[in-house]
Formats: structure tokens, C-alpha cells, sequence
């Protein structure tokens, strides 16, 4: 079967590229774009580490096909910081630790990102239900937990 | 002059470093994406390689017809068992049928074939053109059932390891230990207490499926980039299976996405190196979550005997442990593990343990987090529960009168040194979650726990750069935060800022064997490496000042990234910094560095107490945790936020393979639940904040008293999770997962109304 042509804008810059039939937007962001910080950890929805924006909603890239993204608009990790200057919930997990290994960190990221859109001031048992499809086995999302918390406070201006 | 003879002796003082949390260097290209894991190597012309799985538990493979799948467009080679030298019997021909299957499938997803080809598609195409004949035979799961006499044999002719039997048996290994007198002292026990009690086998759940590009090419050489704790490990084994000469082999581990054990054995790898060997390419092989779960090892499910006899005031008068250990397709499961982890932290005098590790058709076994002692703790751990009953002893008060301490020689022969099991249990007692209130329907369970922490082969290098800043190369990679440890271990030494020490993780060309970063020894081996490496620089950038000097190079003194002229020379000389003498040194004798080859020995053993309260509903049976406490003695943390990340983590485990986590075989011996949806592990809801509690008992045997961090958390986990769930609903569950269904047919049998507390 042939491929067919996409066009998407990725962290606000326009890609072209050959989607083939069965490929997911996963695959295509990380074999085809060679952007690596989308994770795969499972490729059927269940941990999270390849979450993404599609077009504004929290998306697990790896539940998405590539042809589906053709005039899509995508945010991945690779767009989170602003040049040299870090997110500040980036920043909060590294102060934090939140993140161990480091493989669930840029789902944990763009996942909370998505919230913080939406809700400046969730209680702790809202970030850890919205958390909870994104799988960590590193850390046990205590400093996780505690991460994001700080980095909503600080964006509140507090 | 400092001596440059290497004392690894503890010294007591103030720490300008150590002991702080800086942020880890790695930290970064996490934040970012940028890190580069298993998956994330690209190499050009790269083929894409796949696995062909047996559908079966257990079958004989009659013929393997690969013909078809080599006329796929795209597909540059195929391999089968046919394409790896037969290197007989032993430990390396098991890790290489273990890869790829030999004359019989062994376990649901055990490999059979594997292509590879220039895209995705091509690639599956192919495996669905592999013909592959099988004779279905009958299969065993249990470890139990797979002991008896009539159970279907795995390995037919092998004999186990430790008996003199001369049928076929499915027991690889037979172990005991033995010390005092156990009858003798059952005999002076008022109380004694025997109960059985079986784990399921727990995967890792590392987030990182194994991943790895391999590149051989024509003139005989291969390197593998590769997520690995192991990366000598790995190359001794791919030399000894592939029958390549070592050094042939060059291999590069990534960023490691989760270990914990799990991959300190390789399983698609020698497939990718063969592919590539075949193609002439690159080949990048990554495994899906659910070839992670049917065909990579999990640890050992283990049913546990326990009796201990003790007296009316409180004292273990002796103890005996049986265990059957399920090893998977093939022998080694690490039995001394639970012999002889399973009953050492307490100081009873007459011990015994023996027990089996039986073969089954299920993924071979693989290390995780103390291997085989967390569940022997899940066993030990409910039976002093019950004798904390009977004897009306508080649980507490109980381990406490029986902690092993400073000189008690164990039952594996060992005097234990200066250990903490003693201070953990007093802060245990007097940490404010011990005598909190509690409601209905809640419980509150402790547990102890305990692991070796080991040493071993270790080396590293220490380069000091022109402007006095600092390379380290360490061959353990970093599974839990080493590079920063190492940056602040060096940086201390030096007397330099942490951000002047820069610590990489080195391939197997760059630095002689390592052994696995495995068994909580990295802070401790690596650390003493690093440590001897940096005072050898220190040696010689004194050696250069004192050159410089015109004087001895024992009239010198190095502090803080300077040295002087000391003694009767002192203040004979402006001072010279590491970046005035680094710079000199092309005119000075050349680059100064300093590397160490050791066998890391004297890691202390580390003890814990979990403290954990917990809610049953009884309508639904689901265990909710409300509260968390891990008190363990690190010896010392280098980096106290990864030493917490450690204890928070693998309590978290511990949590998830208490009450969810566990493989689901159907009659044929197929895993029903391989996938994260359906193999359930912990997710931020289920949980509240763990508090983590570091104790610092140091270990005499490392210039800061580094014991070992990461393992010690799991040991008493499901015990505490279940003792906490005893007290809740008046019946001990003795099995796992301590899952809701479990959970209420319990407290039905027993007839149980849940009490509150």
C-alpha cells in the first residue's frame, strides 16, 4: 500500500513527511521526524509516556495514526522549554527529582502542562487522578507529586 | 603529601558536599527529551527487526520453513536457533536458548525466529510467512505442581544441582543451610508458629521496553547500543554464545528507562547482532509491552514455609524456612538468596532453611530489587505478626528483642559489622505514623526487611581537564542517580564545587569489566573506584607542584582545589591552583588522571521498617493505602533526594505486587494479561505520599560510610501491606496479589464481620 503525504506543524514548526498505512503518530514522531522525547512504554494507550497535544487535547500519540495528523497541530516535550529557559514545571521536577529514570518524564510533563492549562490550582487529589494514566515505576510519584504542586504554586505567582 | 595507597576505611567528619542535593547532571536532557534511551539510537540504513513467538507453553518445533518470509520485498535476513552456534550444556547455552529456542519452545513468547527488513510493515509481513510445525506438549506453571513426580519435564536428562536423584525432574536445585540446633531449640519455645505462605512472580515493570540497535560489520566487530545494567556483562555473554572474541564487541548502554533487575540479562540483543551479522546493516530491535511480559523475567513466585519457636518473654529460640522457588524455562533463580536472606536480620541462635528451585513453563526468572528476599519477608514477616499476637509482644518491641546487631554471626557465616537494624526499629517506635489513630475498617502493619548490598568488580577513571575541571568515566550505568553521587563523591574529595565534576557513563572499550550495576552495589563500588581515582590525581597534581617547587613532593598540602607549601616550606611559594597545575601539564609529564581496577569488598548490610496503615471496604474488598513510612539505614546518603526516590519507589512496588500485580496463565498456559491495562501496577491515585526516613548507621568500610540504598525498600513491603491488612480485617492474608476478590472470599471463609481496630 503506499504511504500517504502529511503535512503537520510540530512545536510550531511545519513538517512534511510519508505516513504509512498502520503507522502511528508515535512512530512517525520519533521514526520519521527523529524527534525521541515521545515515549513509548506500552503502544496501546495504557502508561502515558508518549503523551502529546493534538490540536489542544492530551493525546497518547501512540492511539493516534499518522494520517489522522495531516494538518494537525502537535506540542511535544521538545517544545516545552522557551529557548535556554526552562518550564517551570521542568524545572520543579528537577529541583524535586520527580524524575528517576526519566523515560515517564516528558508524558508526566506534557500531562501536567495540560492541566495547569486549564486548572491553575488543582488540589492534590486532582493531580494525582489526572496523573494517573501515566505510568512511573522510578519513583513512586511522591516527588512527582510534589513537583507539580510547587510548579502550579510558582505560576500562580506565589 | 597525601598518601596515594588507597584506604577505603570510613573517616568521620563534616561533609562540604556530600550529604546535598544538588541537581543531577543527567537531569536536564530528562526534562527536555533529550536523553537518549534503548529505543531513541538511529544509525543510517537501519533495518527494522522483529520476533516470532511461540504460541505455546511448551511444544517441540519440528521444522522452521523461513523460505517465504525471505521473499518479502524488504526483508534483508532471517534467523533461527540454526544461526547460533550449539555451545553445548551450561549457563551460556541456557542464556542462549533462552533467546532463541532450540529444538523446543519453552514458555508463551519464547523466541523462535526474527527478521529483519527495511520498514515495519515488511517486517511483520515476513514473521506471518514463517512456517513454523510444533508439537504441543503438556506444560506446568506452578513451581509446586512442576516438582511432582508426573509433572511434564522440561529438560529431560538435566539433574538438579545439590541431589542425588536419577529420574527426570523439573528441579534444577536443591540448597540448605543449617546453624545450632533447631530441635533442640523448638524444644525450649513456648510458643511456635508454622504457617505457608506464596508470592506470585512480579515483574519489573521497568517503563523502558528493552531496546537495541546492532551494528556488525564486515571486518568481524559488533557494537550494541543497548538499555543494560550490564553492558560487561552483556558482552562477555554475547562473546560467549556468539563465539566472538571479546574485544570484538564494543557495547555502549543508553539511559536505562527502569531496570531494577530486569536488565541486567539480554534477550532480543544476540538476535539483532546475528540480523545485523546476516543484513550487513544496522538492525534496531524493540521489544512491545507485551514481549516484555510473555518473554522477559520476571523474579521468582515463591511458596514459603515458616515455623519459629519462641519464648514467653519474647526471644526466637529457632527458626526453620522451606521454600519452593519458581525459576521459569531454566535453572538459576538465585535460591541462596532466600536461604540465607530470609531469616539473618534476626539473632536467633538454631536456624535451618533448604528449599528447591523448580523449572516451569514460564519466562526465566530475572533479578529485581533483592532478589527472592521480599518474599520470604512477606512469609517471616507474618509469622513474627502472629507470635506478636499470641505473645501479646508488641510487633515492634518484638523485632526489636530479636534484631540481629554488631557481632552476631549469621547463618551464611557472616559477623555482621556495625548495622542498623536496631536504630531503624527505635525510630520506627517513635515515629509519629506508629501511634496515630486509626478508624474502622483500618489496619496498621510493620515489617522488617534487609538485603546484603554487594560489591565486586568494579572499575572507573577520573580525568582532570586543563582548566582544573573533572571528567569521571563509570562502568556501572546509572540505574537510581549514580552520576551525581559520583560527581559529589569526587567533588568532595577534590574540595571542588559538584559543577566542576562532570561524570559520564563509559562503553566496554573505554574501561575494563565491570560487573552489573545490580545488587545495591554502585554508590558503594563504584564510590570506592572513583575515590581511589581521585586521590591518585591528587598525588600527582602534588607531586607537580612540588616539582615546581624545587621541593619534596612531601612538603606539599592539597585543600580544596589548591595546593601549598607546607612544613618547613610554608608560604616559601605563592600557591598553585588544580587549573594552574592541570594547565601545565603538557610540560609537565602529561595528562594527570587517575583510574582504579577493584573487586569492591566490605559493603554493609542495610536494614528497614515499613510502617503501613491501610483501609478495607468490606463491600468491595479493595485495600486502600492511607498512610506510608520507610525508615532504612543507607549507611550514608550521598545524595538524599535519590536515596528517598528509592525508598518511595520501591515501596510503591512493593505496594502494586501486594495488592494488584500478577500473571494470569490460561489452561494452555498462554499469559492472559500482557499489557498494562491488565497487569495492573500502581498509578498516582491508588497512593498517598511516602514518607521517606534515612538512618545512617556508616559503613566501616567506606570512606563515608556508603552502605547500598535501593533494594533494602521492597524486602518488607508486601509483609507490612499485609500484616496492616491482618489487623484490619482480623485474618492475615497469606497469598498474593491481596487483591479485592482474595480479599473477600478471606474475610467470607473466615466468617469475618470487618472489626474496626
Amino acid at each position: 500500500m503506499a504511504k500517504t503525504h502529511i503535512t503537520t506543524t510540530v512545536n510550531g514548526d511545519e513538517y512534511e513527511g510519508l505516513a504509512a498505512p498502520g503507522q502511528s503518530l508515535l512512530s512517525f514522531i520519533r521514526d520519521d521526524l527523529f524527534m525521541t522525547g515521545t515515549k513509548e512504554g506500552c503502544g496501546t494507550g495504557d502508561c502515558g509516556a508518549c503523551s502529546i497535544m493534538l490540536d489542544g487535547r492530551l493525546t497518547c500519540a501512540c492511539l493516534v495514526m499518522a494520517v489522522e495528523a495531516d494538518g494537525a497541530d502537535i506540542e511535544t516535550i521538545e517544545g516545552m522549554a522557551q529557548g535556554n529557559e526552562l518550564h517551570p514545571l521542568q524545572r520543579k521536577f528537577l529541583e524535586h527529582n520527580g524524575s528517576q529514570c526519566g523515560i515517564c518524564t516528558p508524558g508526566f510533563l506534557v500531562t501536567a502542562k495540560a492541566l495547569l492549562d486549564k486548572n491553575p490550582n488543582p488540589t492534590e487529589t486532582e493531580w494525582r487522578f489526572w496523573l494517573a494514566g501515566n505510568l512511573c515505576r522510578c519513583t513512586g510519584y511522591d516527588k512527582i507529586i510534589r513537583a507539580v504542586m510547587d510548579a502550579a504554586e510558582e505560576m500562580r505567582g506565589n | 603529601m597525601p598518601d596515594d595507597s588507597f584506604d577505603q576505611r570510613y573517616i568521620p567528619k563534616e561533609h562540604r558536599f556530600v550529604g546535598t542535593t544538588p541537581i543531577k547532571q543527567d537531569g536536564t536532557d530528562k526534562v527536555t527529551g533529550r536523553a537518549v534511551f534503548g529505543a531513541d539510537t538511529h544509525l543510517p540504513g537501519m533495518l527494522v527487526g522483529k520476533v516470532l513467538r511461540s504460541p505455546h507453553a511448551h511444544a517441540e518445533i519440528i521444522s522452521i520453513d523461513t523460505s517465504k518470509a525471505e521473499t518479502v520485498k524488504g526483508v534483508k535476513a532471517v534467523c533461527t536457533s540454526a544461526d547460533f552456534p550449539d555451545i553445548g550444556n551450561g549457563m551460556f547455552a541456557d542464556i542462549s536458548t533462552n533467546c532463541m529456542a532450540r529444538g523446543k519452545a519453552l514458555y508463551d513468547g519464547h523466541a523462535v525466529a526474527a527478521v529483519a527488513a527495511t520498514s515495519e510493515a515488511a517486517a511483520k509481513e515476513a514473521l506471518k510467512l514463517i512456517d513454523v510445525e510444533y508439537k504441543v506438549l503438556p506444560h506446568v506453571i506452578d513451581a509446586k505442581e512442576a516438582a511432582a513426580k508426573d509433572a511434564p519435564i522440561l529438560h529431560p536428562g538435566r539433574r538438579p544441582k545439590g541431589m542425588e536423584i536419577d529420574y527426570d525432574t523439573n528441579i534444577t536445585e536443591r540448597g540448605e543451610w543449617k546453624m545450632g540446633d533447631v530441635e533442640a531449640g523448638f524444644a525450649e519455645a513456648d510458643f511456635i508458629v508454622e504457617d505457608e505462605y506464596v508470592t506470585q512472580p512480579m515483574h519489573q515493570g521497568y517503563i523502558e521496553p528493552q531496546a537495541c540497535v546492532a551494528n556488525y560489520t564486515e571486518d568481524g566487530q559488533a557494537e550494541l547500543w543497548t538499555c543494560t545494567q550490564s553492558p560487561w556483562v552483556f558482552r562477555l555473554r554475547m562473546s560467549e554464545i556468539l563465539k566472538m572474541e571479546v574485544s570484538r564487541i564494543k557495547v555502549t548502554p543508553s539511559e536505562l528507562g527502569g531496570a531494577f533487575g530486569g536488565k541486567t540479562s539480554f534477550y532480543a540483543d544476540p538476535l539483532a547482532v546475528v540480523l545485523s551479522r546476516k543484513a550487513q546493516r544496522p538492525v534496531k530491535i524493540v521489544l512491545t509491552r507485551g514481549e516484555v511480559l510473555r518473554s522477559t523475567g520476571p523474579v521468582s513466585g515463591i511458596h514459603t514455609r515458616v515455623k519459629i519457636g519462641m519464648t514467653k518473654d519474647g526471644k526466637f529460640t529457632a527458626a526453620e524456612g522451606e521454600v519452593y522457588m519458581q525459576s521459569g524455562a531454566f535453572a538459576g533463580a538465585g535460591l541462596v538468596n532466600a536461604l540465607t536472606g530470609m531469616l539473618c536480620r534476626y539473632s536467633t541462635p538454631n536456624v535451618h532453611t533448604f528449599g528447591f528451585e523448580v523449572a516451569s513453563n514460564r519466562p526465566k526468572v530475572n533479578a529485581f530489587r533483592a532478589p527472592n528476599v521480599p518474599q520470604t519477608c512477606f512469609a517471616v514477616e507474618g509469622v513474627i505478626d502472629t507470635l506478636s499476637k499470641q505473645s501479646g509482644i508488641d510487633p515492634l518491641d518484638l523485632r526489636l528483642k530479636n534484631a540481629a546487631a554488631e557481632g552476631f554471626k549469621n547463618l551464611h557465616g557472616e559477623t555482621f559489622g556495625p548495622i542498623g537494624f536496631v536504630d531503624v526499629i527505635e525510630a520506627a517506635k517513635k515515629h509519629p505514623q506508629y501511634s496515630a489513630p486509626l478508624g474502622p475498617n483500618q489496619g496498621r502493619g510493620v515489617a522488617a526487611g534487609f538485603w546484603f548490598n554487594r560489591g565486586g568488580e568494579t572499575t572507573a577513571s577520573v580525568n582532570l581537564s586543563s582548566d582544573g575541571t573533572v571528567n569521571v568515566m563509570l562502568g556501572t550505568p546509572d540505574v537510581a542517580g549514580s552520576r551525581i553521587s559520583m560527581s559529589l563523591m569526587v567533588a568532595e574529595e577534590l574540595g571542588i564545587d559538584p559543577g566542576r565534576v562532570r561524570t559520564r557513563l563509559a562503553d566496554t572499550s573505554a574501561l575494563g569489566y565491570n560487573h552489573s550495576s545490580a545488587g545495591s552495589r554502585v554508590t558503594f563500588s563504584s564510590g570506592l573506584a572513583v575515590i581511589e581515582c581521585t586521590r591518585k590525581c591528587i598525588a600527582t597534581v602534588c607531586k607537580r607542584a612540588a616539582d615546581t617547587w624545587g621541593i619534596d613532593a612531601d612538603s606539599v598540602a592539597y585543600e580544596d582545589g589548591v595546593v601549598r607549601p607546607a612544613g618547613a616550606n610554608a608560604g616559601d611559594f605563592e600557591p598553585l591552583t588544580l587549573a594552574d597545575i592541570c594547565g601545565k601539564a603538557a610540560s609537565q609529564g602529561g595528562a594527570i588522571a587517575g583510574h582504579a581496577e577493584i573487586v569492591a569488598k566490605g559493603a554493609g548490610p542495610g536494614f528497614a521498617i515499613h510502617i503501613c496503615d491501610i483501609d478495607v471496604d468490606p463491600q468491595t474488598g479493595f485495600t486502600k493505602i492511607l498512610r506510608y513510612a520507610v525508615i532504612e539505614d543507607c549507611g550514608k546518603a550521598i545524595h538524599p533526594h535519590q536515596v528517598e526516590g528509592q525508598y518511595q519507589g520501591a515501596a510503591v512496588q512493593g505496594i502494586g505486587w501486594a495488592l494488584n500485580e500478577e500473571y494470569i496463565y490460561n489452561d494452555k498456559g498462554v499469559m492472559e494479561n500482557p499489557s498494562f491495562l491488565d497487569y495492573r501496577m500502581p498509578v498516582a491515585s491508588d497512593l498517598p505520599m511516602i514518607d521517606a526516613v534515612i538512618i545512617e548507621v556508616p559503613n566501616p568500610n567506606h570512606p563515608y560510610g556508603v552502605r547500598g540504598v535501593g533494594e533494602v525498600p521492597l524486602t518488607p513491603t508486601m509483609a507490612a501491606v499485609g500484616n496492616a491488612i491482618g489487623n484490619a480485617i482480623g485474618v492475615r492474608p497469606k497469598s498474593l496479589p491481596m487483591s479485592p476478590p482474595k480479599l473477600l472470599k478471606l474475610m467470607e471463609e473466615n466468617e469475618l464481620p470487618v472489626a474496626a481496630e
